[in-house]
């Protein structure tokens, strides 16, 4: 059962706002309504989180990302539509219902902390269990332990106000998790720090999602962030989601020009892994065949060397068109199969970055899985082509926006 | 031109103050027996109060509060408020102004009991407070003195009357700034109070009220000075007290009673207001009360954790 699941959402401010909904529906434009004194902040979204998942809803400010995480947990009463944590109803549920779902379900860490300043730390900590019911002995004990996770051990008795801006925010994650819910909501979570101490939380964040698997919906206006931490990524625009994806989908099928104008910056080559631009390789030769198989096969697709994998697809080593060419008379590899070295044999998720070492060594590297299963390779060719795909939509984006602007122009 | 008739005008005659006197007349026959009791009750309660503070030696009394500006604020205060008392003593005004006191003490717990929880309405429903504010405006800017007469019809001369026009004077800071004080806590903060699931009482038991006492605070002090001020003047109503004396002495023309009074007053005030601006700025937890318990029940925990 996924974790988090919207129906079509809406947000419109203003006193008529289920009318605005309406006229939204029926095709109407957000001038359109700003004009009759309606603020549509979200606009028909939808979207699910799997448990287990990062999900980032990335968005420049004003896009209504703000709005539609307080729709997740009913801070805010969406005008249309409705959300269920766990196939529950949220946004349905009032008074008691509602609390409960909260305590149970689904806590929060804010863009500017929210602590609690009259509380010391380990009793802002603390609070979700407080509200939870929970006895003062055990609530603190559970408290000491997720500050103690997130690096804030000895701080217990301070006030927030002692502390600096990244450990604030260390107390509140930690008051999120403390509380032990299923689902985290990060408003804007890392914004408010410095970029050293965000990079610093991010990797503390994935680290703590892979160690205790929350289902974390993260809000950011920053892609670098978004790309970083997201397992997939929903990118905002005037309260419509314009696309969800994997951050390689966006990155290589953004689906239109604002996303593609949005991830022309990114460093692609810390987003792209090898998975995403590895090929089938042209030919493998399996180990039990002989030299002349091999220089056959290699002279066919002018190669130089080639992959040698077992039955079970798994990758023996490698051959050279010049070995096997002065060895043709030999039964079997014997002698001619050189083990990959470690460096050119690589994971699916090894990021590009990470490719380029190992490229200056050998002219191909293999992609295997975790069973040494060869899954494809990625020539050094296809690794500069990678690249230039980047220059390409740079190019490509010139025009883009100018047809951006005239069709904007034109509805105005 | 006739100069028998009123001058001729559109505007009709409007005699509000007559409606108004009406219908207190009926209210006050209506429910005569229950002001008896409010009155018996005020009176009773204002009494019980100062009657033990009046058995004690007026010197121990002295230094009692003395000691208490010390505990709340610091030693000067106590030095301060000691000289002060003597000096109140040595001008013969110590009875008077302990009923003062004990009018002033009891008008300020009626207009929090009344005020808070009004102020705590506001904060909460925009309806409430768009009532409230010029019911607060109208009690406010309406010279005191003018509520001495319903007052007096009410409860004739005696100290309850002084009592209720004391505290309607009184009531408007504690209503407004306790409303000020809720709105003023952070919507993040309360936000964050939502979304771990508080229900609307722990809310403001455990994140409003503590964050808006400053606020709260101030306004206490200024229901206090208030207090004072109309207690002075309820002295025309029977008030009993340094209102008393006050207008005894402008009756008489009898100026050097007339200052010793006015001085004790003052000496009140300013004993009243640098103790409750003391409660209202300290940092929760960090008052004079706490340092001397962790003084004395000090454990290598504690001394740790307070450095």
């Amino acid at each position: 059962m996924p974790a988090i699941e919207a129906h079509h959402l809406y947000k419109v401010f203003g006193r008529k706002g289920r009318e605005g909904v309406k006229r939204l529906e029926a095709g109407a434009g957000t001038d359109e309504l700003k004009a009759a004194g309606l603020t549509p902040a979200v606009i028909d979204a939808s979207f699910t989180v799997e448990e287990g998942e990062i999900f980032v809803v990335m968005g420049l400010s004003g896009s209504g990302k703000s709005t539609l995480i307080r729709m997740i947990n009913g801070l805010h009463a969406p005008t249309s539509g409705h959300v269920e944590l766990y196939g529950e109803n949220i946004t349905a549920a009032t008074g008691k219902d509602l609390r409960r779902l909260r305590r149970q379900r689904i806590s929060m860490v804010f863009q500017h902390f929210a602590l609690f300043p009259h509380r010391s730390v380990i009793d802002n900590a603390a609070y979700g269990l407080e509200t939870q019911g929970v006895g003062k002995e055990e609530r603190r004990a559970r408290a000491h332990e997720a500050l103690e996770l997130c690096g804030l051990s000895g701080w217990d008795e301070h006030l927030p106000s002692e502390l600096s801006g990244g450990m604030q925010q260390r107390v509140g994650l930690a008051r999120a998790l403390a509380a032990d819910t299923d689902i985290l909501l990060m408003d804007e979570a890392f914004s408010a720090l410095d970029p050293l101490i965000r990079r610093d939380m991010q990797d503390q964040l994935i680290e703590l999602q892979q160690k205790l698997g929350k289902t974390i919906l993260f809000i950011t206006h920053d892609l670098n962030e978004a790309m970083r931490i997201g397992d997939r990524i929903a990118m905002m625009r005037n309260g419509r989601i314009v696309q969800v994806g994997t951050a390689e989908e966006i990155l290589t099928d953004p689906a239109n020009d604002y996303v593609a104008q949005f991830v022309a910056d990114v460093d692609r080559t810390r987003v792209l892994t090898a998975a995403s631009v590895m090929e089938k390789p042209a030919a493998v030769l399996g180990a039990e065949q002989g030299p002349r198989a091999a220089h056959k096969l290699m002279r066919e697709h002018q190669i130089p060397a080639m992959f040698v994998t077992g039955r079970d697809r798994t990758l023996k080593g490698y051959v050279t068109e010049d070995e096997v060419g002065r060895h043709l008379e030999q039964k079997d590899l014997t002698g001619l199969l050189h083990p990959v070295p470690g460096l050119a044999s690589v994971s699916p998720d090894t990021s590009l970055a990470d490719l380029f070492g190992p490229a200056a060594e050998t002219p191909a590297i293999a992609v295997v899985d975790d069973a040494g299963r060869l899954i494809g390779v990625v020539p050094r060719i296809t690794l500069l082509s990678a690249l230039a795909a980047h220059a390409e939509t740079d190019v490509a984006d010139a025009p883009v926006t100018a047809d951006d602007e005239t069709k904007e122009a034109a509805r105005a | 031109m006739p100069e028998s008739a009123a001058p001729v005008t559109i505007v009709p005659p409007i005699p509000i103050g007559t409606w108004l006197e009406t219908g207190f007349t009926w209210f006050k026959q209506t429910f005569d027996a229950l002001f008896d009791v409010i009155g018996d009750l005020i009176t009773g309660a204002i009494n019980g109060i100062a009657d033990p503070l009046l058995a004690l030696d007026p010197l121990v009394l002295a230094i009692i509060l003395a000691l208490l500006g010390w505990l709340l604020r610091n030693w000067k205060l106590g030095v301060g408020t000691l000289v002060g008392l003597v000096l109140i003593i040595g001008m013969d005004m110590w009875e008077p102004a302990v009923e003062t006191l004990a009018l002033v003490v009891v008008a300020t717990v009626v207009a929090l009991i009344l005020g808070i929880p009004l102020g705590i309405l506001a904060a909460r429903s925009p309806v409430v407070s768009r009532i409230v504010k010029p019911v607060m405006d109208f009690m406010q800017t309406m010279p005191g003195m003018v509520w001495l007469l319903p007052v007096l019809k009410l409860f004739s001369i005696g100290v309850a009357g002084a009592l209720v026009a004391t505290v309607i004077f009184a009531l408007p800071p504690a209503v407004r700034l306790t409303e000020l004080g809720i709105r003023q806590v952070d919507g993040e903060v309360v936000e964050a109070g939502q979304a771990f699931g508080a229900g609307p009482r722990q809310i403001l038991k455990d994140i409003q009220l503590p964050l808006a006492l400053p606020t709260v605070m101030a306004g206490v002090n200024q229901v206090i000075m208030l207090a004072l001020s109309m207690a002075v003047i309820a002295g025309l109503v029977g008030g009993g007290g340094l209102g008393n004396e006050v207008v005894g002495a402008i009756s008489t023309l009898n100026l050097a009673r007339g200052f010793d009074a006015g001085i004790s007053v003052v000496i009140l005030a300013i004993f009243l207001d640098r103790l409750t601006a003391s409660i209202g700025s300290r940092r929760p937890g960090h008052g004079r009360l706490r340092e001397l318990r962790e003084r004395f029940t000090r454990t290598p925990a504690t001394a740790a954790s307070a450095s």
